[in-house]
Protein backbone atom coordinates (compact mmCIF):
# COMPACT_ATOMS: atom_id res chain seq x y z
CA UNK A 1 0.00 0.00 0.00
CA UNK A 2 2.71 2.47 0.97
CA UNK A 3 4.46 1.48 -2.25
CA UNK A 4 1.38 2.55 -4.18
CA UNK A 5 1.28 5.87 -2.39
CA UNK A 6 4.97 6.40 -2.99
CA UNK A 7 4.54 5.69 -6.69
CA UNK A 8 1.66 8.14 -6.93
CA UNK A 9 3.56 10.75 -4.95
CA UNK A 10 6.44 10.31 -7.34
CA UNK A 11 4.27 10.81 -10.38
CA UNK A 12 2.38 13.77 -8.97
CA UNK A 13 5.60 15.69 -8.61
CA UNK A 14 5.34 16.24 -12.34
CA UNK A 15 3.17 19.07 -13.50
CA UNK A 16 1.93 17.22 -16.57
CA UNK A 17 0.46 14.43 -14.44
CA UNK A 18 -1.37 16.93 -12.27
CA UNK A 19 -2.61 18.70 -15.40
CA UNK A 20 -3.82 15.43 -16.87
CA UNK A 21 -5.81 14.71 -13.72
CA UNK A 22 -7.40 18.17 -13.66
CA UNK A 23 -8.32 18.10 -17.35
CA UNK A 24 -9.63 14.55 -17.10
CA UNK A 25 -11.89 15.37 -14.20
CA UNK A 26 -13.23 18.59 -15.72
CA UNK A 27 -14.01 17.02 -19.08
CA UNK A 28 -15.60 13.96 -17.52
CA UNK A 29 -17.97 16.06 -15.44
CA UNK A 30 -18.98 18.16 -18.47
CA UNK A 31 -19.59 15.03 -20.54
CA UNK A 32 -21.68 13.44 -17.80
CA UNK A 33 -23.88 16.52 -17.34
CA UNK A 34 -24.60 16.68 -21.06
CA UNK A 35 -24.95 12.92 -21.19
CA UNK A 36 -28.10 12.91 -19.08
CA UNK A 37 -29.92 15.11 -21.57
CA UNK A 38 -28.51 13.35 -24.62
CA UNK A 39 -29.33 9.84 -23.41
CA UNK A 40 -32.87 10.89 -22.55
CA UNK A 41 -33.33 12.58 -25.90
CA UNK A 42 -32.20 9.30 -27.51
CA UNK A 43 -29.04 10.93 -28.80
CA UNK A 44 -26.60 8.63 -27.04
CA UNK A 45 -24.71 8.10 -30.23
CA UNK A 46 -24.15 11.76 -31.00
CA UNK A 47 -20.87 11.73 -29.09
CA UNK A 48 -19.57 9.01 -31.33
CA UNK A 49 -20.80 10.71 -34.48
CA UNK A 50 -19.34 14.08 -33.59
CA UNK A 51 -15.99 12.71 -32.57
CA UNK A 52 -15.71 11.04 -35.96
CA UNK A 53 -16.52 14.34 -37.57
CA UNK A 54 -13.80 15.91 -35.46
CA UNK A 55 -11.44 13.12 -36.54
CA UNK A 56 -12.21 13.73 -40.20
CA UNK A 57 -11.67 17.47 -39.90
CA UNK A 58 -8.51 16.92 -37.90
CA UNK A 59 -7.17 14.86 -40.82
CA UNK A 60 -8.04 17.61 -43.25
CA UNK A 61 -6.32 20.13 -41.00
CA UNK A 62 -3.20 18.01 -40.85
CA UNK A 63 -3.17 17.50 -44.62
CA UNK A 64 -3.55 21.24 -45.14
CA UNK A 65 -0.82 21.72 -42.51
CA UNK A 66 -2.92 24.09 -40.45
CA UNK A 67 -0.95 24.83 -37.33
CA UNK A 68 -3.86 25.31 -34.97
CA UNK A 69 -6.12 22.41 -35.95
CA UNK A 70 -8.78 23.30 -33.38
CA UNK A 71 -9.53 26.53 -35.23
CA UNK A 72 -10.95 24.40 -38.02
CA UNK A 73 -12.14 21.36 -36.05
CA UNK A 74 -14.20 23.27 -33.49
CA UNK A 75 -16.49 25.29 -35.80
CA UNK A 76 -17.13 22.39 -38.18
CA UNK A 77 -18.00 20.06 -35.31
CA UNK A 78 -20.33 22.65 -33.78
CA UNK A 79 -22.18 23.08 -37.07
CA UNK A 80 -22.54 19.30 -37.41
CA UNK A 81 -23.82 19.03 -33.84
CA UNK A 82 -26.51 21.62 -34.46
CA UNK A 83 -27.54 19.95 -37.72
CA UNK A 84 -27.66 16.51 -36.10
CA UNK A 85 -29.80 17.61 -33.18
CA UNK A 86 -32.08 19.34 -35.64
CA UNK A 87 -32.63 16.30 -37.85
CA UNK A 88 -33.96 14.60 -34.75
CA UNK A 89 -37.02 16.80 -35.04
CA UNK A 90 -37.38 16.14 -38.73
CA UNK A 91 -39.52 13.12 -39.43
CA UNK A 92 -38.05 12.59 -42.89
CA UNK A 93 -34.55 11.70 -41.74
CA UNK A 94 -34.33 9.71 -38.55
CA UNK A 95 -31.75 11.01 -36.10
CA UNK A 96 -29.89 7.71 -35.78
CA UNK A 97 -29.48 7.30 -39.53
CA UNK A 98 -28.15 10.84 -39.88
CA UNK A 99 -25.62 10.31 -37.11
CA UNK A 100 -24.50 6.96 -38.53
CA UNK A 101 -24.12 8.50 -41.98
CA UNK A 102 -22.03 11.48 -40.88
CA UNK A 103 -20.05 9.36 -38.45
CA UNK A 104 -18.78 6.67 -40.82
CA UNK A 105 -18.59 9.10 -43.71
CA UNK A 106 -16.15 11.44 -42.02
CA UNK A 107 -14.16 8.54 -40.58
CA UNK A 108 -13.64 7.10 -44.05
CA UNK A 109 -12.93 10.47 -45.66
CA UNK A 110 -10.47 11.42 -42.93
CA UNK A 111 -8.54 8.17 -43.09
CA UNK A 112 -8.40 8.26 -46.85
CA UNK A 113 -7.06 11.82 -46.92
CA UNK A 114 -4.41 10.93 -44.36
CA UNK A 115 -3.40 7.95 -46.41
CA UNK A 116 -3.13 9.79 -49.72
CA UNK A 117 -1.69 13.10 -48.62
CA UNK A 118 -0.31 12.29 -45.21
CA UNK A 119 3.29 13.27 -44.56
CA UNK A 120 3.81 11.32 -41.38
CA UNK A 121 5.96 8.22 -41.45
CA UNK A 122 3.93 6.55 -38.74
CA UNK A 123 0.44 6.79 -40.21
CA UNK A 124 -1.08 3.84 -38.37
CA UNK A 125 0.25 5.15 -35.10
CA UNK A 126 -1.18 8.61 -35.74
CA UNK A 127 -4.60 7.30 -36.65
CA UNK A 128 -4.60 4.86 -33.79
CA UNK A 129 -3.80 7.55 -31.24
CA UNK A 130 -6.56 9.79 -32.59
CA UNK A 131 -9.05 6.95 -32.35
CA UNK A 132 -8.12 5.58 -28.95
CA UNK A 133 -6.57 8.55 -27.25
CA UNK A 134 -2.89 8.75 -26.75
CA UNK A 135 -0.36 9.49 -24.14
CA UNK A 136 -0.86 13.05 -25.29
CA UNK A 137 -3.03 13.53 -22.24
CA UNK A 138 0.31 13.47 -20.46
CA UNK A 139 1.64 16.32 -22.57
CA UNK A 140 -1.16 18.69 -21.68
CA UNK A 141 0.05 22.25 -21.40
CA UNK A 142 -0.96 24.81 -18.84
CA UNK A 143 -2.96 26.75 -21.47
CA UNK A 144 -5.00 23.60 -22.15
CA UNK A 145 -5.83 23.41 -18.48
CA UNK A 146 -7.11 26.98 -18.50
CA UNK A 147 -9.13 26.30 -21.65
CA UNK A 148 -10.70 23.26 -19.99
CA UNK A 149 -11.42 25.19 -16.85
CA UNK A 150 -13.17 27.92 -18.87
CA UNK A 151 -15.33 25.40 -20.70
CA UNK A 152 -16.10 23.63 -17.43
CA UNK A 153 -17.24 26.87 -15.81
CA UNK A 154 -19.41 27.67 -18.84
CA UNK A 155 -21.03 24.22 -18.87
CA UNK A 156 -21.77 24.21 -15.16
CA UNK A 157 -23.09 27.78 -15.28
CA UNK A 158 -25.39 26.92 -18.16
CA UNK A 159 -26.66 23.91 -16.24
CA UNK A 160 -27.30 25.84 -13.05
CA UNK A 161 -28.91 28.84 -14.77
CA UNK A 162 -31.04 26.93 -17.25
CA UNK A 163 -31.59 23.72 -15.31
CA UNK A 164 -35.38 24.01 -15.33
CA UNK A 165 -35.49 24.90 -19.03
CA UNK A 166 -33.18 22.02 -19.89
CA UNK A 167 -35.43 19.65 -17.95
CA UNK A 168 -38.55 20.97 -19.68
CA UNK A 169 -36.99 20.69 -23.14
CA UNK A 170 -35.67 17.20 -22.45
CA UNK A 171 -38.84 15.86 -20.87
CA UNK A 172 -41.39 17.13 -23.36
CA UNK A 173 -40.40 19.33 -26.27
CA UNK A 174 -43.94 19.97 -27.43
CA UNK A 175 -45.13 21.07 -24.04
CA UNK A 176 -42.05 23.22 -23.53
CA UNK A 177 -42.66 24.90 -26.86
CA UNK A 178 -46.33 25.42 -26.04
CA UNK A 179 -45.40 27.12 -22.78
CA UNK A 180 -43.28 29.60 -24.67
CA UNK A 181 -39.79 28.16 -24.19
CA UNK A 182 -37.48 28.74 -27.13
CA UNK A 183 -36.76 25.05 -27.66
CA UNK A 184 -34.48 25.53 -30.66
CA UNK A 185 -32.30 27.94 -28.74
CA UNK A 186 -31.71 25.40 -25.97
CA UNK A 187 -31.17 22.55 -28.42
CA UNK A 188 -28.55 24.58 -30.26
CA UNK A 189 -26.95 25.58 -26.99
CA UNK A 190 -26.65 21.94 -25.91
CA UNK A 191 -25.35 20.98 -29.36
CA UNK A 192 -22.67 23.68 -29.27
CA UNK A 193 -21.51 22.72 -25.81
CA UNK A 194 -21.38 19.03 -26.61
CA UNK A 195 -19.29 19.73 -29.71
CA UNK A 196 -16.79 21.78 -27.70
CA UNK A 197 -16.54 19.13 -24.99
CA UNK A 198 -16.04 16.36 -27.53
CA UNK A 199 -13.25 18.14 -29.37
CA UNK A 200 -11.52 18.77 -26.05
CA UNK A 201 -12.01 15.23 -24.85
CA UNK A 202 -10.65 13.65 -28.02
CA UNK A 203 -7.08 14.03 -26.86
CA UNK A 204 -7.87 12.23 -23.68
CA UNK A 205 -9.86 9.16 -24.59
CA UNK A 206 -9.81 9.36 -28.38
CA UNK A 207 -12.70 9.54 -30.77
CA UNK A 208 -13.80 5.92 -30.46
CA UNK A 209 -14.22 6.04 -26.71
CA UNK A 210 -15.60 9.53 -26.10
CA UNK A 211 -19.20 8.27 -26.20
CA UNK A 212 -18.47 6.26 -23.09
CA UNK A 213 -17.79 9.40 -21.05
CA UNK A 214 -21.13 10.77 -22.19
CA UNK A 215 -23.42 7.80 -21.74
CA UNK A 216 -22.04 5.60 -18.95
CA UNK A 217 -22.40 7.99 -16.00
CA UNK A 218 -25.95 8.90 -17.05
CA UNK A 219 -26.95 5.27 -17.54
CA UNK A 220 -25.41 4.27 -14.20
CA UNK A 221 -27.26 7.03 -12.38
CA UNK A 222 -30.54 6.12 -14.07
CA UNK A 223 -30.25 2.58 -12.71
CA UNK A 224 -30.49 3.78 -9.13
CA UNK A 225 -32.19 7.18 -9.12
CA UNK A 226 -35.59 8.09 -10.47
CA UNK A 227 -35.60 11.86 -10.45
CA UNK A 228 -33.93 14.11 -13.00
CA UNK A 229 -32.13 16.17 -10.41
CA UNK A 230 -30.68 13.16 -8.58
CA UNK A 231 -29.68 11.51 -11.86
CA UNK A 232 -27.86 14.65 -13.00
CA UNK A 233 -25.97 15.12 -9.73
CA UNK A 234 -25.17 11.41 -9.46
CA UNK A 235 -23.92 11.22 -13.04
CA UNK A 236 -21.53 14.10 -12.40
CA UNK A 237 -20.20 12.51 -9.22
CA UNK A 238 -19.84 9.06 -10.80
CA UNK A 239 -17.99 10.58 -13.71
CA UNK A 240 -15.64 12.46 -11.41
CA UNK A 241 -14.81 9.35 -9.40
CA UNK A 242 -14.28 7.24 -12.51
CA UNK A 243 -11.99 9.82 -14.08
CA UNK A 244 -9.82 10.06 -10.97
CA UNK A 245 -9.79 6.30 -10.44
CA UNK A 246 -9.12 5.64 -14.12
CA UNK A 247 -6.19 8.00 -14.30
CA UNK A 248 -4.65 6.72 -11.06
CA UNK A 249 -5.04 3.11 -12.14
CA UNK A 250 -3.54 3.85 -15.54
CA UNK A 251 -0.50 5.40 -13.85
CA UNK A 252 -0.04 2.47 -11.48
CA UNK A 253 -0.82 -0.32 -13.91
CA UNK A 254 0.70 1.44 -16.88
CA UNK A 255 -2.43 0.97 -18.98
CA UNK A 256 -3.74 3.39 -21.65
CA UNK A 257 -5.47 6.33 -19.98
CA UNK A 258 -8.64 6.55 -22.09
CA UNK A 259 -9.40 2.85 -22.08
CA UNK A 260 -8.82 2.65 -18.33
CA UNK A 261 -11.24 5.48 -17.58
CA UNK A 262 -13.88 3.90 -19.80
CA UNK A 263 -13.36 0.49 -18.18
CA UNK A 264 -13.85 2.07 -14.76
CA UNK A 265 -17.06 3.70 -16.00
CA UNK A 266 -18.23 0.35 -17.26
CA UNK A 267 -17.46 -1.43 -13.98
CA UNK A 268 -19.40 1.24 -12.09
CA UNK A 269 -22.32 0.77 -14.45
CA UNK A 270 -22.57 -2.93 -13.59
CA UNK A 271 -22.26 -2.08 -9.92
CA UNK A 272 -25.13 0.40 -10.20
CA UNK A 273 -27.21 -1.98 -12.28
CA UNK A 274 -26.88 -4.53 -9.47
CA UNK A 275 -27.70 -1.92 -6.85
CA UNK A 276 -30.71 -0.82 -8.88
CA UNK A 277 -31.99 -4.38 -9.12
CA UNK A 278 -31.65 -4.88 -5.37
CA UNK A 279 -33.31 -1.52 -4.68
CA UNK A 280 -36.17 -2.44 -7.00
CA UNK A 281 -36.69 -5.74 -5.20
CA UNK A 282 -36.68 -4.10 -1.78
CA UNK A 283 -39.34 -1.63 -2.90
CA UNK B 1 -65.57 38.60 -27.99
CA UNK B 2 -64.92 34.89 -28.24
CA UNK B 3 -62.10 33.40 -26.17
CA UNK B 4 -60.53 31.85 -29.26
CA UNK B 5 -61.48 32.54 -32.83
CA UNK B 6 -60.24 31.17 -36.13
CA UNK B 7 -60.96 32.75 -39.48
CA UNK B 8 -60.36 31.05 -42.82
CA UNK B 9 -57.72 28.71 -41.45
CA UNK B 10 -55.77 26.53 -43.88
CA UNK B 11 -54.00 23.58 -42.31
CA UNK B 12 -51.25 21.64 -44.04
CA UNK B 13 -49.06 18.74 -42.98
CA UNK B 14 -45.64 18.93 -44.58
CA UNK B 15 -46.54 20.01 -48.13
CA UNK B 16 -50.04 18.57 -48.29
CA UNK B 17 -52.98 20.85 -47.62
CA UNK B 18 -55.40 18.98 -45.37
CA UNK B 19 -58.29 21.44 -45.32
CA UNK B 20 -59.06 25.06 -46.06
CA UNK B 21 -61.25 27.86 -44.83
CA UNK B 22 -61.96 26.63 -41.33
CA UNK B 23 -63.70 29.24 -39.21
CA UNK B 24 -65.02 28.84 -35.70
CA UNK B 25 -65.30 30.70 -32.41
CA UNK B 26 -65.02 29.20 -28.96
CA UNK B 27 -66.44 30.98 -25.92
CA UNK B 28 -65.28 30.68 -22.34
CA UNK B 29 -66.75 27.59 -20.69
CA UNK B 30 -67.35 25.62 -23.90
CA UNK B 31 -66.56 21.91 -24.00
CA UNK B 32 -65.48 21.10 -27.54
CA UNK B 33 -64.75 17.64 -28.88
CA UNK B 34 -62.50 17.53 -31.93
CA UNK B 35 -63.52 14.45 -33.89
CA UNK B 36 -62.32 13.03 -37.19
CA UNK B 37 -60.45 10.09 -38.64
CA UNK B 38 -56.73 9.42 -38.19
CA UNK B 39 -54.55 11.67 -40.28
CA UNK B 40 -57.33 14.20 -40.83
CA UNK B 41 -55.25 16.85 -39.10
CA UNK B 42 -56.57 17.09 -35.56
CA UNK B 43 -53.21 17.19 -33.79
CA UNK B 44 -51.87 19.55 -36.44
CA UNK B 45 -54.79 21.89 -35.74
CA UNK B 46 -54.17 21.79 -31.99
CA UNK B 47 -50.48 22.50 -32.51
CA UNK B 48 -51.41 25.41 -34.74
CA UNK B 49 -53.77 26.80 -32.09
CA UNK B 50 -50.95 26.56 -29.55
CA UNK B 51 -48.63 28.45 -31.86
CA UNK B 52 -46.29 25.47 -32.29
CA UNK B 53 -46.61 25.76 -36.04
CA UNK B 54 -47.80 28.43 -38.39
CA UNK B 55 -51.07 28.01 -40.28
CA UNK B 56 -50.73 28.00 -44.03
CA UNK B 57 -53.40 30.65 -44.23
CA UNK B 58 -56.01 32.44 -42.16
CA UNK B 59 -55.75 33.86 -38.70
CA UNK B 60 -56.20 32.88 -35.08
CA UNK B 61 -57.18 35.43 -32.47
CA UNK B 62 -57.00 34.77 -28.77
CA UNK B 63 -58.49 37.20 -26.28
CA UNK B 64 -56.06 39.14 -24.11
CA UNK B 65 -57.05 37.48 -20.87
CA UNK B 66 -56.35 34.00 -22.22
CA UNK B 67 -53.18 35.15 -23.94
CA UNK B 68 -51.85 36.44 -20.67
CA UNK B 69 -52.70 33.35 -18.64
CA UNK B 70 -51.89 30.82 -21.31
CA UNK B 71 -53.43 27.66 -22.68
CA UNK B 72 -52.81 24.37 -20.88
CA UNK B 73 -51.75 21.52 -23.11
CA UNK B 74 -51.84 17.77 -22.60
CA UNK B 75 -49.93 16.28 -25.55
CA UNK B 76 -50.50 12.87 -27.04
CA UNK B 77 -48.79 10.19 -24.97
CA UNK B 78 -45.28 9.40 -26.12
CA UNK B 79 -43.28 6.24 -25.71
CA UNK B 80 -40.21 8.12 -24.57
CA UNK B 81 -41.71 9.48 -21.40
CA UNK B 82 -42.18 6.00 -19.98
CA UNK B 83 -38.52 5.49 -19.11
CA UNK B 84 -37.69 9.02 -18.09
CA UNK B 85 -36.23 9.59 -14.62
CA UNK B 86 -38.38 12.37 -13.21
CA UNK B 87 -40.36 12.79 -10.04
CA UNK B 88 -43.99 13.86 -10.23
CA UNK B 89 -43.02 17.11 -8.55
CA UNK B 90 -40.37 17.82 -11.19
CA UNK B 91 -42.84 17.18 -13.99
CA UNK B 92 -45.57 19.43 -12.60
CA UNK B 93 -43.33 22.27 -11.43
CA UNK B 94 -41.80 22.44 -14.91
CA UNK B 95 -44.96 24.29 -15.91
CA UNK B 96 -45.03 26.59 -12.88
CA UNK B 97 -43.36 29.93 -12.49
CA UNK B 98 -42.11 32.06 -9.62
CA UNK B 99 -39.82 31.17 -6.74
CA UNK B 100 -39.16 27.58 -5.70
CA UNK B 101 -41.65 27.63 -2.84
CA UNK B 102 -44.33 29.22 -5.01
CA UNK B 103 -43.79 26.65 -7.75
CA UNK B 104 -44.11 23.82 -5.25
CA UNK B 105 -47.29 25.26 -3.81
CA UNK B 106 -48.78 25.79 -7.26
CA UNK B 107 -47.95 22.22 -8.24
CA UNK B 108 -49.33 20.75 -5.03
CA UNK B 109 -52.57 22.69 -5.52
CA UNK B 110 -52.97 21.35 -9.04
CA UNK B 111 -52.23 17.77 -7.90
CA UNK B 112 -54.66 18.18 -5.03
CA UNK B 113 -57.31 19.49 -7.42
CA UNK B 114 -57.03 16.20 -9.33
CA UNK B 115 -56.83 14.15 -6.10
CA UNK B 116 -53.32 12.85 -6.72
CA UNK B 117 -51.47 14.94 -4.16
CA UNK B 118 -50.16 11.77 -2.51
CA UNK B 119 -48.20 10.94 -5.67
CA UNK B 120 -46.09 14.13 -5.53
CA UNK B 121 -42.87 12.45 -4.35
CA UNK B 122 -43.28 9.36 -6.53
CA UNK B 123 -41.32 8.62 -9.66
CA UNK B 124 -43.31 9.56 -12.76
CA UNK B 125 -42.24 6.50 -14.73
CA UNK B 126 -43.47 4.08 -12.10
CA UNK B 127 -47.05 5.38 -12.14
CA UNK B 128 -49.90 3.67 -13.94
CA UNK B 129 -51.10 5.10 -17.26
CA UNK B 130 -54.09 6.75 -15.63
CA UNK B 131 -52.00 8.31 -12.88
CA UNK B 132 -49.49 9.60 -15.42
CA UNK B 133 -52.27 11.27 -17.38
CA UNK B 134 -53.54 12.91 -14.20
CA UNK B 135 -50.09 14.22 -13.41
CA UNK B 136 -49.73 15.60 -16.94
CA UNK B 137 -53.16 17.15 -16.61
CA UNK B 138 -52.00 18.80 -13.38
CA UNK B 139 -49.02 20.14 -15.29
CA UNK B 140 -51.36 21.49 -17.98
CA UNK B 141 -53.47 23.12 -15.25
CA UNK B 142 -50.42 24.92 -13.90
CA UNK B 143 -49.83 26.45 -17.31
CA UNK B 144 -53.52 27.13 -18.00
CA UNK B 145 -55.46 30.29 -17.48
CA UNK B 146 -58.83 29.38 -18.85
CA UNK B 147 -58.39 26.77 -21.50
CA UNK B 148 -57.13 23.20 -21.78
CA UNK B 149 -56.18 21.49 -25.03
CA UNK B 150 -56.18 17.73 -24.60
CA UNK B 151 -54.86 15.43 -27.32
CA UNK B 152 -56.43 11.98 -26.97
CA UNK B 153 -56.13 12.00 -23.19
CA UNK B 154 -57.84 8.65 -22.61
CA UNK B 155 -56.07 6.64 -25.31
CA UNK B 156 -54.87 3.38 -23.82
CA UNK B 157 -56.65 3.81 -20.49
CA UNK B 158 -58.99 1.13 -19.16
CA UNK B 159 -62.73 1.64 -18.85
CA UNK B 160 -62.88 2.74 -15.20
CA UNK B 161 -59.89 5.06 -15.48
CA UNK B 162 -61.37 6.57 -18.62
CA UNK B 163 -64.69 7.43 -16.99
CA UNK B 164 -62.88 8.83 -13.94
CA UNK B 165 -60.79 10.97 -16.24
CA UNK B 166 -63.86 12.26 -18.09
CA UNK B 167 -65.68 13.19 -14.90
CA UNK B 168 -62.58 15.03 -13.70
CA UNK B 169 -62.46 17.06 -16.92
CA UNK B 170 -66.18 17.75 -16.67
CA UNK B 171 -65.65 18.98 -13.12
CA UNK B 172 -62.89 21.36 -14.25
CA UNK B 173 -65.14 22.60 -17.02
CA UNK B 174 -68.23 23.08 -14.86
CA UNK B 175 -66.83 24.22 -11.52
CA UNK B 176 -63.70 26.06 -12.58
CA UNK B 177 -65.14 27.37 -15.84
CA UNK B 178 -62.20 26.07 -17.87
CA UNK B 179 -62.80 25.80 -21.60
CA UNK B 180 -62.03 22.32 -22.89
CA UNK B 181 -60.87 21.34 -26.37
CA UNK B 182 -60.37 17.63 -26.62
CA UNK B 183 -59.25 15.46 -29.48
CA UNK B 184 -60.99 12.13 -29.18
CA UNK B 185 -62.34 9.12 -31.02
CA UNK B 186 -64.91 8.50 -28.32
CA UNK B 187 -68.23 9.42 -29.87
CA UNK B 188 -70.21 8.31 -26.83
CA UNK B 189 -68.25 10.62 -24.56
CA UNK B 190 -68.78 13.42 -27.07
CA UNK B 191 -72.52 12.79 -26.92
CA UNK B 192 -72.41 12.91 -23.15
CA UNK B 193 -70.12 15.86 -22.46
CA UNK B 194 -69.62 18.09 -25.48
CA UNK B 195 -71.31 21.42 -25.99
CA UNK B 196 -69.76 21.77 -29.44
CA UNK B 197 -68.22 19.48 -32.02
CA UNK B 198 -65.41 20.35 -34.38
CA UNK B 199 -65.47 17.67 -37.03
CA UNK B 200 -62.21 17.53 -38.97
CA UNK B 201 -62.19 16.19 -42.52
CA UNK B 202 -61.30 17.69 -45.88
CA UNK B 203 -64.35 19.87 -45.26
CA UNK B 204 -64.27 20.57 -41.54
CA UNK B 205 -67.38 21.69 -39.69
CA UNK B 206 -68.05 23.34 -36.37
CA UNK B 207 -71.49 23.14 -34.76
CA UNK B 208 -73.24 22.63 -31.47
CA UNK B 209 -73.23 19.07 -30.19
CA UNK B 210 -77.01 18.98 -30.37
CA UNK B 211 -77.03 19.81 -34.05
CA UNK B 212 -74.20 17.39 -34.77
CA UNK B 213 -75.94 14.41 -33.23
CA UNK B 214 -79.32 15.28 -34.78
CA UNK B 215 -77.56 15.41 -38.10
CA UNK B 216 -75.89 12.08 -37.44
CA UNK B 217 -79.16 10.42 -36.58
CA UNK B 218 -80.74 11.74 -39.76
CA UNK B 219 -78.01 10.05 -41.77
CA UNK B 220 -78.54 6.79 -39.92
CA UNK B 221 -82.29 6.74 -40.50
Amino acid sequence: MSDTIDTLRYYFQFEFVRNALIVGVLISICAALLGVTLVLKHFSYIGDGLSHVAFGVMCIASVLKIANANALVMPVTIVCAILLLRTGQNTKIKGDAAIAMISVGSLAAGYMLMNIYGTSTNLTGDVCSTLFGSTSILTIKRTDVWLCLTVFVIVVTVFVLFYRKIFAVTFDEDFARASGINVNLYNNMIATIIAVVIVMAMNMVGSLLISALIIFPALSAMRVFKSFFKVTVCAAIVSLICAVAGILISILAETPVGATIVSTDMAVYFLFAGAGAIKGRVN
Amino acid sequence: MAQLECKGLTIAFEDRTLYEDLSFAIDAGDYVFILGSNGAGKTTLVKTLLGLRKPQGGEISIDDKLKEKGIGYLPQQKVMQRDFPASVMEVVTSACSGKRAQRREQALNALDRLSVKDLSEKSFMELSGGQQQRVLLARALCAAGGMLLLDEPVAGLDHTTTSEFYSMIKDLNKNDGITILMISHDIEAARRYATHILYISSEPEFMTAKKFFEHMEEIHE
